[in-house]
């Protein structure tokens, strides 16, 4: 018999919970930048009504995650296992957070500002939506392998992210009306930027699980 | 992993207080190379190599029946009362190997106190029990006898709550502080170092928390070992700590290290609660 089967089920229920608060936090993501593709104001307004739910199960997840420390005293790496859950959905939480800002940005654009290819933005969207997906994949399945390849994606996010401002602040020097177009685009160019670097944490918090020593997978 | 069997002085922390070095490098007060032990057939302790720091509180943890109790009383040589024992192997303390028959149990007994499961102070007064020690020493003076009762209650942080009745029984105290006055009586013949088998298993919470505070500030004059089933008081109170499993010691290491990322998994699953 498990003598711990008790305090087993209840980090499988805690880690089950951070993957639903992932699942609605790349969500969110997405219908975010959906709804600046499509200039979808009541998308992007969702966006912002729905973040209530993932806030609240952020603060469940920590809830119980003290609760399973004080009753169950874990060490070594069952109370690595409760750590690292804990700061991995603070950071999709924080995820969760850029989406809304994302949105609220879309809202600022409006619907009849001037168009601006968002070939380089849509482009970050997805990789840093991917790479999201992946480092949760790669957390659960405790893989460290994928969990450092997905770090290694960080950097072409960063890349883009760099193209991308550069290719705006053109924009605005050549056409002065798109100025408020592009500085509302600078900011979600770099809260994209933010959540990829916030997939990184996921991962490293994987090998701190796995490792017990802390890794700077993507410096 | 942490040098097991060395003769070897071990290199401390050089500690800062007030900007002044305090401490130099420790020395071992134990060195245990290669013990064995049976009773009878059994084969109880498995080439057991482990060096014990003084100044250091040292905790012994494991399952019921690992050996981490026969370990303790190997230590002065209490285990010896069992007929049928046998040993093989060299435990040095300060240098001297106290399984030499020329070590003789009195001596070895002065320089190593022990206190136990369960407290066993003597039917008669708390000045009493705690003079015994040193009457046996053949202290007679009772200026000197009532200068080591009160030393030796004030080092067992007890004084306070029994020094106006020092010459009431012992057995009206409370298990907590009957457990301190045991402690009290091991202080009062000066040993070097003081050995604790599951010292608070029988004690409340808030006398357990009083006995490991004292722990912690006896560990400034002596060295301590102590065997506990209590894991969170070996994390909370040890500088270092043994896993014993079935006769062996499986993992010997830096406390924190045994509690945060042990090298074996067995220490692992024991310490996570996952057996024993």
């Amino acid at each position: 018999m498990n003598v711990r089967e008790r305090f087993e089920l209840a980090l499988m229920g805690i880690q089950h919970q951070l993957t639903e608060l992932s699942e609605l936090s790349i969500s969110a993501l997405e219908m975010a930048c959906q709804a600046l593709r499509t200039r979808d104001l009541n998308l992007a307004l969702s966006v912002i009504e729905e973040d209530m739910h993932i806030n609240r199960l952020e603060e469940m997840i920590n809830d119980q995650a003290i609760l399973l420390i004080t009753k169950q005293q874990p060490v070594s790496k069952d109370l690595r296992q409760l750590m690292v859950i804990i700061k991995a959905a603070s950071d999709m939480e924080r995820v969760a957070d850029y989406a809304v800002d994302i949105a609220k940005e879309t809202i600022r654009i409006g619907e009849n500002s001037p168009h601006i290819d968002l070939k380089n933005i849509e482009e970050m969207c997805h990789k840093t939506i991917q790479m999201l997906r992946s480092s949760m994949n790669a957390f659960v399945a405790r893989d460290m392998i994928k969990a450092k390849e997905v770090a290694e994606l960080d950097d072409q996010v960063d890349e883009l992210y760099g193209k991308t401002v550069r290719e705006l602040l053109q924009q605005s020097v050549n056409e002065s009306s798109h100025i408020k177009v592009v500085s509302h685009l600078m900011f979600i160019a770099r809260f994209l930027e933010r959540c990829a670097d916030h997939s990184t944490n996921i991962c490293e918090h994987l090998f701190y699980l796995v490792k017990g020593e802390h890794y700077e997978l993507n410096s | 992993m942490v040098q097991l069997a060395t003769n070897e002085v071990k290199k401390g922390k050089i500690l800062e207080v007030n900007g002044a070095p305090a401490l130099g490098p420790k020395k071992n007060v134990f060195d245990t190379v290669g013990l064995d032990l049976w009773y009878g057939e059994h084969h109880a302790l498995k080439n057991i190599n482990l060096g014990i720091q003084e100044n250091e509180v040292t905790a012994i943890i494991g399952p019921s029946g690992c050996g981490k109790s026969t370990y303790l009383k190997t230590l002065n040589r209490m285990v010896e009362l069992v007929p049928i024992v046998r040993t093989s192997g060299v435990i040095n303390y300060r240098d001297r190997n106290i399984l030499d028959r020329n070590y003789t149990v009195e001596e070895l007994r002065t320089k190593v106190g022990m206190v136990f499961q369960k407290p066993n102070p003597f039917p008669k007064s708390i000045y009493d029990n705690i003079a015994y020690g040193p009457r046996i020493h053949g202290i007679k003076n009772k200026q000197i006898l009532d200068e080591i009762v009160e030393k030796s209650l004030r080092g067992a942080a007890i004084w306070d709550e029994v020094k106006d009745r020092l010459h009431e029984n012992a057995y009206g105290l409370s298990g907590g502080q009957q457990q301190r006055i045991c402690i009290a009586r091991c202080l009062a013949i000066e040993p070097d170092v003081i050995l604790m088998d599951e010292p608070t298993s029988a004690l409340d919470p808030i006398s357990t928390l009083k006995v490991e505070e004292l722990v912690q500030e006896l560990k400034d004059n002596y060295s301590i070992i102590i065997v506990t089933h209590n894991m969170q008081q070996a994390a909370r109170i040890s500088d270092k700590t043994a896993f014993f499993l079935n006769g062996e010691v499986v993992e010997f290491d830096e406390t924190n290290k045994i509690f945060s990322t042990p090298s074996d998994k067995r220490t692992e699953d024991y310490i996570s609660g996952r057996f024993g």
